[in-house]
């Protein structure tokens, strides 16, 4: 059998990795720009939850800043988690996903990008509003930055956990309280570093500490989360 | 599902894949594709041993599933940058040609959520059409297509031959296609292949 000559019918020049995730950030983009309603919710969710506590507990600055950072904490972790279910559904059912594995491009790093998109689209509006919300349960003005730089941090990590759960539930029809079921033990850690910061911001001490262990997680996460997203895509695609 | 099937495709050559409902066409595609793992299997490409997962390999092949990866939210042109644009570096002329060989400009500009099945198809081929892929593995490429769609894919399935390029396509009605061009792999019910060349 000789060896094939093959010639290919146009010969425009190859993408990087880079420029394929850049394609695939700015298309992520594009369509939340398009379909404002997913941007929308998580915030919307985030805000409610956090103006129900003055309403339903106590309208007293006081005790309010006590519990501010478990309620921040909590009704960001359970904000992000809204818009986690379509992270990868949408781009499975219509066939994108199979797209990607076919692409020649590392499945990791187009995944990577999708979750770059997910936290730019709702952890960081998420934690660009939390000091907005803070107002609400007398958190002083001193301790905003730290909030910010904390639950920025954690966000980030929240995304990737995310993705991970995203991509083992893609085989589950309706896998939403699964992905919960899955996502939140994982994000525990993150949670209480993040509440434990925001409580050290809010009474004026040093944070450095436990954003410390806030960026250890995210790293962390940065390093594996994508790995295991691609490895349970492949196996849900099959 | 799939056992004892072998086949040689040789440049410039098209493998249509016959087959009964359900007797494992798309699997067949799926398997080449490197999308679903098999027990095992043995591909050769260009005459080396490589496993179907391969990004070389991959960066060669365009698969045409029966999803056709456009997104409902975006125009024809930008479903069409985006898709190529994981492989290729192609600009505004490259698609806008792509679209008057598939008879799409007319309609590329709205949003896909607006057009006919058989109108999305048309976007899907041009992005086939721009892939530079050398193996198209396509799955029932003329689906919800128009007569004059039909020859469309068999047009490009011609001219993409004729250039040296490699097809597998999984359809039941004919490609249209001349003899000498054509071979057909037909699956049984017990999922075994019989290869052979298409009569006129």
């Amino acid at each position: 059998m000789s060896a094939p000559t093959l010639i290919v019918a146009t010969t425009l020049p190859r993408v990087g990795v880079l420029a394929a995730c850049a394609q695939v950030l700015r298309r992520d983009l594009r369509l939340a720009v398009r379909r404002p309603t997913q941007l929308i919710q998580p915030l919307a969710f985030f805000a409610v939850v956090t103006l129900l506590f003055p309403l339903g507990y106590t309208p007293e600055l006081g005790k309010l800043r006590a519990i501010a950072p478990g309620v921040l904490w909590v009704a960001a972790l359970l904000a992000s988690m809204l818009t986690l279910d379509s992270l990868f559904r949408e781009d499975a059912t219509d066939g994108t996903l199979e797209q990607f594995v076919v692409s020649g491009q590392p499945l990791v790093a187009l995944l990577a990008a999708k979750t770059l998109a997910h936290w730019l689209l709702t952890g960081l509006p998420l934690t660009l509003m939390a000091p907005i919300l803070g107002i609400a349960l007398g958190v002083p003005t001193a301790a905003m930055p730290g909030i910010l730089f904390a639950l920025g941090l954690g966000s980030i990590t929240l995304s990737l956990i995310g993705a991970m759960g995203a991509g083992l539930t893609l085989g589950v029809r309706r896998g939403g309280v699964l992905l919960s079921l899955l996502t939140l033990p994982l994000a525990v850690p993150v949670l209480v570093f993040g509440a434990r910061a925001t409580e050290l911001a809010i009474a004026g001490d040093s944070l450095t500490g436990p954003l410390y262990l806030l960026g250890a997680l995210a790293v962390l996460g940065v390093t594996l989360a994508p790995l295991a997203a691609a490895a349970a895509v492949r196996i849900g695609l099959e | 599902m799939l056992r004892g099937l072998a086949f040689v495709l040789q440049a410039g050559a098209c493998l249509q894949v016959l087959g009964a409902n359900g007797a494992g066409k798309t699997t067949l595609l799926r398997v080449l594709a490197g999308l679903l793992e098999p027990e095992s299997v043995t591909l050769r490409w260009r005459g080396l041993e490589c496993s179907p997962r391969d990004p070389a390999y991959h960066a060669d092949l365009a698969y045409l599933g029966h999803d056709a990866a456009l997104k409902a939210d975006l125009t024809g042109t930008e479903n069409i940058s985006f898709a190529v644009g994981l492989r290729r570096q192609a600009n505004a002329a490259n698609v806008l040609s792509a679209l008057q060989r598939v008879d799409a400009q007319r309609f590329a500009d709205r949003p896909v959520r607006t057009l006919s099945a058989g109108q999305r198809r048309r976007i899907a081929l041009a992005a086939l059409w721009l892939s530079g892929a050398s193996l198209w593995l396509l799955d029932e490429p003329s689906t919800n297509l128009d007569v004059a769609g039909q020859t469309l894919v068999a047009g490009l399935i011609e001219a993409h031959l004729r250039q040296g390029g490699l097809v597998v396509a999984a359809t039941h009605q004919s490609l249209g296609l001349p003899a000498p061009l054509q071979n057909t792999l037909t699956i049984g019910a017990a999922g075994q292949g019989t290869a052979g060349r298409v009569a006129a």
